[in-house]
């Protein structure tokens, strides 16, 4: 479904991405972890092109991102994205949030996009709110809208840049709980975080990222069982023991 | 000097009227037609791409640098020519100030524009909306609404210049009050009631300001 070969990318003369690869199959989940700064959020931003790659390719659905032929806004239309701090569209409240891009993108009717909104809102448990504007809301009912928003989409795979980082504690498994119902879904996803617990509970594999490289990507048991890398040993004592 | 008398006023209020009509009328076509002009500028000089940038980047520095009542002159001048055919004091004065704020607003919405996080774009692109469908339904919103206390001030210095359009004959307020200074031989009183509507109108735009930005702080 997703498959990164050899992508490297480069801010002036720093190197972000060093040769990076890994592939997401269909109703996989990935979990990408890896020190602040170690380039996740970028790789998470290049599979659908809002960050482009100097070098490498990255397919998406059999598409080439990569390639000037691919009608990369009707590639990205099929490809959720969430984000660390949310971007809902501050002076919409929730539905139109949810409609925007239905109708814009899909042409489906005001009637059909809106039915759909409920639905997905009804799912993430906040039809009280479909209403209000996203400042009313809190961090982790705002995640869970943006999550929606994505799913209105219909989208054939869902890439999530560190959802519950900018969450104040109490709210991460909210929007954790609703991830996890994707993932058992069969919903193919690839997920920035730190949440290890999520990784042990959903991923079906573990990509390990440090200062640009990938440094492992292994089945989620044997990552957690038995770490390769030093680097990786050290980032889990770490993380772990909090 | 004998004692003011300010009856002068009251009989010419219709007259005086009219002018101001023509002074509100011309602001806020020229608010509007540059806040369009303005936000165009703006959307081409972040675009990226060099012909685009460049070309609204010199048109806004060239405007910048030249007098507003060389710009009235200009068109009063050029338009009929450009066209064949007259087109009257008001139209050229409007095109005038239309072009001549764009300048100015296009600076006011690029930093609207600028103001609104990359995130949001993003967003869009993410839900598959073309660059025209991100600009038109989320970032000029939220950069017209950012900046709305700016506009609203550039809106009153707007005002104030219109009083220039008496180069070309046109009978605003403040050429109004001349006229009727003049005729009737009462210079103090015309002008001080005139600086009081100026002030009137201007102070309250200033307050309204005022009010935006204390609600926008909350």
């Amino acid at each position: 479904m997703i498959a990164l070969q050899n992508i490297s990318k480069w801010y002036g003369d720093f190197q972000v991405l060093k040769d990076c690869s890994a592939t997401v199959d269909k109703g996989q989940v990935v979990v990408v972890c890896g020190p602040s700064g170690s380039g996740k959020s970028t790789l998470i931003k290049c599979v659908n092109g809002l960050e482009a790659v100097q070098q490498g390719q990255i397919q998406v659905d059999g598409q080439e991102v990569t390639s000037k032929k691919t009608n990369l806004t009707a590639l990205r239309s099929r490809i959720g994205m969430v984000f660390q701090h949310f971007e809902l569209y501050p002076h919409m409240t929730v539905l139109e949030n949810l409609c925007l891009a239905q109708e814009k993108v899909l042409k489906r009717s005001r009637d059909e996009a809106v039915s759909k909104a409920e639905m997905l809102i009804k799912r993430v448990g906040i039809s009280e709110h479909i209403n209000k504007h996203p400042s009313q809301l809190s961090g982790g009912q705002q995640q869970r809208v943006a999550i929606a928003r994505s799913l209105a989409m219909d989208p054939i795979a869902m890439l999530f840049d560190e959802p519950t980082s900018a969450l104040d504690p109490e709210m991460i498994n909210e929007v954790l709980d609703v991830m996890v119902e994707l993932a058992k879904e069969g919903m193919t996803m690839m997920v920035v975080t730190h949440e290890m617990g999520f990784a042990k509970k959903v991923a079906d594999r573990v990509v390990f990222m440090d200062e640009g490289a990938i440094v492992e990507n292994r089945p989620t048991d044997d990552f957690f069982g038995n770490p390769e890398s030093d680097r990786a040993r050290d980032f889990l004592s770490k993380i772990l023991n909090h | 000097m004998g004692e003011f008398d300010f009856s002068v006023i009251t009989n010419s209020l219709p007259f005086l009227g009219q002018g101001l009509m023509l002074s509100l009328w011309l602001t806020l076509l020229s608010i509007i037609g540059g806040i369009v002009l303005g936000t165009l500028l703006a959307l081409a000089r972040l675009s990226g791409f060099a012909p685009l940038s460049l070309t609204a980047a010199a048109y806004v520095n060239l405007i910048r640098s030249v007098p507003l009542i060389l710009v009235i002159f200009w068109f009063y001048f050029l338009v009929p020519l450009a066209l064949g055919r007259p087109i009257g004091s008001f139209y050229s004065a409007l095109i005038a100030f239309v072009l001549f704020e764009a300048a100015y607003y296009s600076e006011i919405m690029r930093a609207g524009i600028q103001s609104v996080r990359k995130g949001q774009v993003h967003a869009g692109q993410s839900t598959g909306l073309n660059y025209w469908q991100i600009q038109r339904y989320v970032v000029l919103p939220q950069a017209f609404r950012n900046m709305i206390p700016i506009l609203v001030t550039q809106g009153i210095i707007l005002f104030q210049d219109t009083s220039l359009v008496f180069v070309v004959s046109l009978r605003d307020f403040m050429t109004a009050s001349s006229i009727v200074a003049r005729t009737e031989g009462r210079l103090v009183e015309m002008y001080l009631f005139a600086a009081l509507v100026y002030f009137v109108i201007c102070f309250s735009g200033s307050l309204y300001v005022r009010r935006l930005n204390k609600r926008m702080a909350t």
